[in-house]
């Protein structure tokens, strides 16, 4: 069966939403019949982009995360955007362990991203912001009969 | 988020109960970090029986507390990590470090 659905939703920077943003858009994948192990990675990738804006698009000041999900063909698309500093150098801020900050971050929130989805990609323009579009194809696990 | 801090002779265990992100983090790193401070322990132990979900913040979380532990000649164990929570730390290198021991059977791979 193909369904398709989306939703939109804003939330300021504050660290208190990793966990918001992360619930409602695993909410939203359930809708797909997803496994415990499938829903574990959304929520994780989820945390790991929203962490991203809050730690280094917004370091010093509090500003707003616009989340967009939709649901098209057994594919669930999580796009996160925020109008924070941008990243000077993808590819360097990419790498596992790379890390700007001092505060104990591990350096590893894309490579989660990467490793927990099947595609990520990010743009990204330096004082304009940044968005990272997550997809993860959730297979059908039980087959319906045809008519 | 909570923690329970145990201490039996040079042993401490930090029993972490709830969701580790980069806001919950803050707070458990204090409290152990207090905890190692008070009682210079040889081996510090950390649980991850009931943590529900960890994103990368946790692994930032073990890093510290082995460096801090690691200053003070000290051992750290990690142990009950659920498959979740094992796949982040995997992925992390983290066992290259620290002893990981998994939650019962169910994730030994």
């Amino acid at each position: 069966m193909k369904s398709e659905n989306s939703f939109s939703m804003t939330v300021l920077s504050k660290s208190s939403n990793e966990s918001f943003v992360r619930s409602v858009v695993s909410a939203f994948a359930l809708s797909l019949d997803p496994t415990v192990e499938e829903i574990s990675d959304i929520k994780t990738a989820v945390s790991e982009a929203v962490t991203n804006c809050i730690v280094h698009a917004y370091k010093d000041t509090i500003g707003k995360i616009y989340i967009n999900c939709d649901i098209k063909d057994n594919v669930l698309t999580v796009k996160i955007r925020d109008r924070g500093i941008g990243i000077e150098n993808i590819e360097q801020a990419m790498e596992p362990l790379f890390t700007t900050s001092d505060d104990e971050r591990a350096g590893l929130g894309f490579a989660v991203m990467q490793s927990f989805m099947d595609s990520i990609r990010v743009r990204s323009v330096v004082g304009k912001g940044t968005t990272v579009t997550l997809k993860k194809h959730i297979s059908v696990r039980y087959a319906t009969k045809k008519q | 988020m909570a923690v329970d801090i145990v201490v039996k002779g040079e042993v401490l265990t930090a029993r972490l109960v709830g969701e580790i992100d980069h806001h919950t983090a803050y707070y458990i790193r204090k409290e152990i970090d207090a905890a190692i401070e008070l009682n210079m322990p040889s081996l510090l132990i950390l649980d991850f029986e009931r943590v529900t979900f960890m994103d990368s913040s946790g692994i930032g979380l073990v890093m510290g507390r082995y460096k801090n532990i690691s200053k003070r000649c000290g051992e750290l164990h990690v142990v009950g990590a659920k498959p979740q929570i094992y796949k982040v730390m995997k992925l992390s290198g983290l066992e290259r470090l620290v002893k990981l021991e998994m939650c019962s059977q169910e994730a030994k791979k």
